[in-house]
C-alpha cells in the first residue's frame, strides 16, 4: 500500500520519463530533418515544442505541490532534481526547434559540400540524453557518471565542426550563409550534450546525495 | 566610454561545520534502562554538544523520552527502573553514588509537553524554583522574574498581570511561562519533551523561534514527533527504534541524505 | 414595490422533511426522567417530614434561656431543664477530635498516595486497614476506648505522673474525642487521598524537576491545592462524629455535670446522649417530650452550625486557591 505521497512521487517520475520521451524524439526528428532536408519534419519539431513547454510548467507544479508537503532525504532530493531534470528538456527542445529551423533555412538553398560529420555529433548527443534517462530511471549513478564523461566528446566534435566551417566560410563569400546555419546547427547539439550532461549530475545527486556539478566528485 | 566595474564575487564558503558545537556536554555509554523486565533502552552511546540543539526523533515508544528523562534522573521517580551503564554530564556520572539529585536538577531543567503552571500567579510560578534554591530577596527575585519571562518572549504579554494566575494564561503563553520557569534558575541545559505538540501552528512557531534563541545561552535537547520541527530548529539529530540510536548526525544530513536505511524510512514516513 | 412575506417567498416544506420537524414522544425518557423525579420527591418530603416534625414540636421548647443554662440535677422538669451543658459538651469533644484526626489522617493520606510504593505488602496492609476500619460499629469504638484510652493508657498515665486518685485512667473529654477521632480517621484519609489524586502528576513532575525534595513538592504545590478535599473530609467527620452517642458511651459522657467541662480530663454531658437519657430516663413523658423535641432541634441546629462554618471556611480557601497563589 503506497502512501499518497508515493503516488505523487511516482507521478512526477512518470512525467519525467515521458517528456524525456518526447525530447530525445525532437532532437531526432530535427537531425533527421537537417540530414534528409525534410521540410515537412522540421516543422514538425517546431509545432512539438509547445508540448515540452507543457510539461515543463506541468512538473514545476507537481514539485511545488509535492515540496509544500515538506517530503524529506530521498524524496525531497527527487523533487527538486525532477525540477532541474524538467527544466533541462525543455531546453532541450528548445535546442531541437533551433535545429528544425536552421534545417528549414538550409532547405531554402543548395546542399553545402563538406565533410563535416554531424550526424556523429548528433548520434553523441542523442546517445548521452538516452543513456542520462535510462540513468534516471534505473537509479545508476555509475551510468550517469559516465555520462558526464562523455560530454568532453560532443565538444571535441564541436570544435572540428568548427574548425572546417571556418574552412569553408574563409575558401569563399558563398559558403558563409550556409556554413554559418551549420554551425549554428554544431552548436545546438553541443548544448544537447551539456545538457544531458546537467540531467546526468542530477541522478548523481538523487543517487548519492553527491553534487557533481561544476567540477565536484 | 567610463571603465565598468563589476562588484567583486566571493566565491561561497565551503559549508561550515555544523553549527560551532561546542565543549560536548552530555555524555552517554552504552546506557541501557528496564523497567523490571523490560528492556526500553538498549546499549545506547552518544554525546551531545554544547549550546546547540539536539533532536531525538522515532517512533512512539522507541525510547527517545525515555533517554531524555534519564538526563535530569526523572526516571527515578517510576518503580522499578533499572541502568545499566553511565551518563555523564560535565564531566560527573549523575547516577553516580554521591549524586545529589536536587543539585542535578537545578543545572539540568525540563519542560514537559502537557504544559503544567502552578495554580499560583505568574510570579510566583517563575519565581518558584529561585525561592526553593534560597533566594529570598524581593528586588533579586522581582529582576530574576523579569529577565526569564523576557527571554522566554512573555513579558510584554503578562507584565501588568504579574500577580493574577497563571491558570488564566492561553496553552502557548502557559508553556512559554513554564520555559520561563525552568530558565529562571539558570540551567546549563534545558531538556523539552515535545514542547509544541499541545499547541496550534502559531504558538508552536513561537516556541520555536524562543529555542532558537535559547540555544545561545542553553544546551536544548527536544524529543519531537514532528520532522519538520526537528529539520527547523535543531542542529543535530538523534533517530531511535525500539529503544536503540539508529543513527546521529547533523541535521541537515538526516533529512537530506541520512546514511542509515531505517532512518531514512521513518523520515520518508514509509514507516512509522 | 411591495414587499414579498415569507411564506411567499419561501417554498413549501416538502413533504418527506415534514415529519422532522416535531419531536417523536419517547416513552422511556419521559417514564425513566419521571421515575428519578419521584425518587428525589420521596427523599425530600422524607427529610421535609422528619424535620417538619421536629420542628413543629420541637419549637416552643426552644428558648434563649433553654439554650444557656446549665441543668439542674432534675432535668426533666422544664423549669429546671437546659442544654448548655450538652452543647458545650458536644462542641468541645468535637473540636478536640478534629484537632485529631485531620493531621493524623491527612499524613497517613500523603503517606498512602505520595510514598509508599503501590504494589508493596505493607501499603496493602494498610489500605486494608483503613477500609476495615469504616465498617466498624460505632459500639466497638466505644469498647476500644475503653479498654485502650482509659484502661491501658490513662491508666498508665496516672501511675507514671503518680496521681493519688484516677485523673487520666476514667471517662473523659480527651478518651471521648480520641476514640471518635480512630473512627472517622477512614473518612479523613479517604477524602484526603481522592483529592490528592486529583492533582494531575504534571504539578509534582514540574516542581521535581525544578529541583524540589518531595517533602517541598508535597508542602508548597500538592497540600495547598488538596486543601478543599482535606476540608470535606472534616466537615464529614465533624458531620458523623456529632450525633453518635456510642462511642463517647463508656469513655467520657456522663448523665449529669454540674458545672461546663474546662479540663480535657473532665466528663461531659452530650446532647445526643441526652436525648437518650430523656426518652428513657423520664418519670413523665408528657412533661419532658417538648424538652425532648427541643433537645433534638438544639442538636440538629448545632450540627448545622457546624457543617455551615465548616463549608464557609472551604468555599472561602477554595475562592482563594481559585484566584491566585
Amino acid at each position: 500500500m503506497q502512501t499518497p505521497l508515493e503516488n505523487e512521487l511516482d507521478e512526477l517520475k512518470q512525467q519525467l520519463l515521458t517528456m524525456g520521451s518526447y525530447a530525445e524524439t525532437a532532437v531526432k526528428q530535427a537531425v533527421e530533418a537537417l540530414i534528409t532536408r525534410n521540410d515537412a519534419l522540421a516543422l514538425k519539431v517546431k509545432e512539438n515544442d509547445d508540448v515540452l513547454d507543457r510539461f515543463e510548467i506541468e512538473i514545476d507544479d507537481l514539485a511545488i505541490n509535492l515540496l509544500a508537503k515538506a517530503p524529506l532525504a530521498s524524496d525531497l532530493r527527487a523533487v527538486t532534481v525532477a525540477m532541474k531534470i524538467s527544466q533541462n528538456l525543455e531546453r532541450v527542445g528548445d535546442e531541437a526547434a533551433k535545429i528544425a529551423k536552421r534545417a528549414r533555412d538550409l532547405n531554402g538553398e543548395a546542399p553545402l559540400k563538406t565533410s563535416l560529420d554531424l550526424p556523429a555529433m548528433a548520434k553523441a548527443a542523442l546517445e548521452m540524453l538516452k543513456a542520462a534517462l535510462d540513468a534516471f530511471v534505473r537509479r545508476d549513478p555509475a551510468s550517469a557518471r559516465a555520462v558526464v564523461e562523455r560530454d568532453k566528446e560532443v565538444d571535441a566534435l564541436n570544435k572540428q565542426a568548427r574548425r572546417e566551417l571556418e574552412r569553408l566560410m574563409l575558401e569563399s563569400p558563398d559558403n558563409v550563409l550556409r556554413a554559418l546555419h551549420l554551425m549554428i546547427a554544431a552548436k545546438s547539439l553541443e548544448r544537447i550534450g551539456d545538457h544531458a550532461t546537467n540531467v546526468a549530475e542530477e541522478v548523481v545527486y538523487l543517487c548519492e546525495a553527491q553534487d557533481i556539478r561544476h567540477g565536484g566528485k | 566610454m567610463s571603465e565598468i566595474t563589476l562588484p567583486r564575487i566571493t566565491p561561497l564558503a565551503p559549508a561550515a561545520e555544523a553549527a560551532g558545537a561546542g565543549a560536548p556536554v552530555i555524555h552517554v555509554e552504552n546506557l541501557s534502562l528496564f523497567y523490571g523486565a523490560a528492556r526500553a533502552l538498549k546499549d545506547v552511546s552518544l554525546t551531545l554538544g554544547e549550546k546547540v540543539v539536539t533532536a531525538f526523533i522515532g517512533p512512539s515508544g522507541c525510547g527517545k523520552s525515555t533517554l531524555l528523562r534519564c538526563f535530569n534522573r526523572m526516571n527515578d521517580l517510576i518503580d522499578n527502573v533499572r541502568i545499566d551503564g553511565t551518563v555523564r554530564i560535565g564531566g560527573h556520572d549523575i547516577y553516580g553514588a554521591n549524586v545529589d539529585v536536587i543539585e542535578l536538577r537545578k543545572r539540568v531543567g525540563m519542560v514537559f509537553q502537557k504544559s503544567n503552571p502552578f495554580p499560583k500567579s505568574i510570579f510566583e510560578n517563575v519565581a518558584y524554583g529561585l525561592r526553593l534554591h534560597g533566594e529570598s530577596d524581593k528586588s533579586a527575585l522581582a529582576a530574576a522574574v523579569e529577565n526569564s519571562l523576557r527571554q522566554a518572549a512573555l513579558w510584554d504579554e503578562v507584565k501588568d498581570r504579574l500577580h493574577r494566575s497563571a491558570l488564566g494564561l492561553s496553552g502557548g503563553q502557559q508553556q512559554r511561562l513554564c520555559i520561563a520557569r525552568a530558565i529562571a534558575i539558570r540551567p546549563e541545559i534545558i531538556l523539552m519533551d515535545e514542547p509544541a505538540s499541545a499547541l496550534d501552528p502559531i504558538a508552536t512557531s513561537r516556541i520555536e523561534d524562543l529555542i532558537l534563541d535559547l540555544k545561545k545561552e542553553f544546551t536544548i535537547v527536544i524529543v519531537t514527533h514532528n520532522m519538520q520541527q526537528a529539520a527547523r530548529i535543531s542542529d543535530y539529530t538523534a533517530f531511535f527504534y525500539i529503544g536503540e540510536l539508529v543513527e546521529f548526525a547533523a541535521t541537515s544530513k538526516i533529512f537530506t541524505n541520512p546514511a542509515n536505511q531505517q532512518t531514512e524510512d521513518y523520515v520518508t514516513g514509509r514507516f512509522g | 414595490m411591495n414587499a414579498l412575506t415569507p411564506s411567499q417567498y419561501l417554498p413549501e416544506t416538502p413533504r418527506e422533511f415534514r415529519h422532522f420537524r416535531a419531536e417523536k414522544f419517547d416513552f422511556a425518557s419521559f417514564f425513566f426522567g419521571g421515575l428519578t423525579g419521584l425518587a428525589t420527591l420521596l427523599i425530600l418530603a422524607i427529610l421535609a417530614v422528619i424535620l417538619g416534625n421536629i420542628l413543629w414540636n420541637g419549637w416552643d421548647g426552644l428558648s434563649w434561656h433553654f439554650i444557656s443554662t446549665i441543668p439542674k440535677k432534675d432535668f426533666f422538669d422544664p423549669d429546671t431543664t437546659g442544654v448548655l451543658a450538652m452543647i458545650v459538651g458536644t462542641t468541645f469533644r468535637v473540636l478536640v477530635m478534629t484537632i485529631f484526626v485531620i493531621p493524623v489522617g491527612v499524613i497517613t493520606a500523603i503517606y498512602l498516595t505520595e510514598y509508599a510504593p503501590n504494589a508493596a505488602l505493607a501499603t496493602r496492609i494498610i489500605r486494608a486497614a483503613v477500609n476495615n476500619l469504616a465498617g466498624v460499629p460505632s459500639i466497638v469504638f466505644g469498647l476500644f476506648g475503653l479498654g485502650f484510652f482509659i484502661n491501658f493508657i490513662g491508666k498508665n498515665m496516672d501511675a507514671l505522673l503518680r496521681n493519688p486518685g484516677p485523673v487520666w485512667g476514667q471517662p473523659a473529654l480527651i478518651w471521648a474525642s480520641l476514640t471518635l477521632a480512630v473512627m472517622t480517621l477512614p473518612v479523613v484519609i479517604v477524602a484526603t487521598e481522592e483529592s490528592l489524586k486529583a492533582i494531575p502528576a504534571g504539578l509534582r513532575e514540574a516542581s521535581l524537576a525544578l529541583g524540589a525534595t518531595k517533602l517541598e513538592t508535597v508542602w508548597k504545590i500538592v497540600l495547598p491545592q488538596a486543601l478543599p478535599g482535606i476540608m470535606t473530609g472534616g466537615i464529614l467527620a465533624v458531620s458523623r462524629a456529632a450525633g453518635e452517642v456510642a462511642p463517647i458511651l463508656f469513655t467520657g459522657v456522663a448523665y449529669y455535670m454540674a458545672s461546663l467541662p474546662g479540663k480535657l480530663s473532665d466528663q461531659f454531658m452530650d446532647l445526643g446522649y441526652h436525648v437518650f437519657v430523656l426518652s428513657t430516663q423520664s418519670p413523665n413523658i408528657e412533661q419532658t417530650r417538648p424538652i425532648l423535641y427541643a433537645t433534638v432541634l438544639v442538636l440538629l441546629a448545632l450540627t448545622f452550625a457546624l457543617n455551615i462554618v465548616a463549608i464557609i471556611i472551604r468555599a472561602r480557601v477554595r475562592k482563594k486557591l481559585r484566584a491566585l497563589g
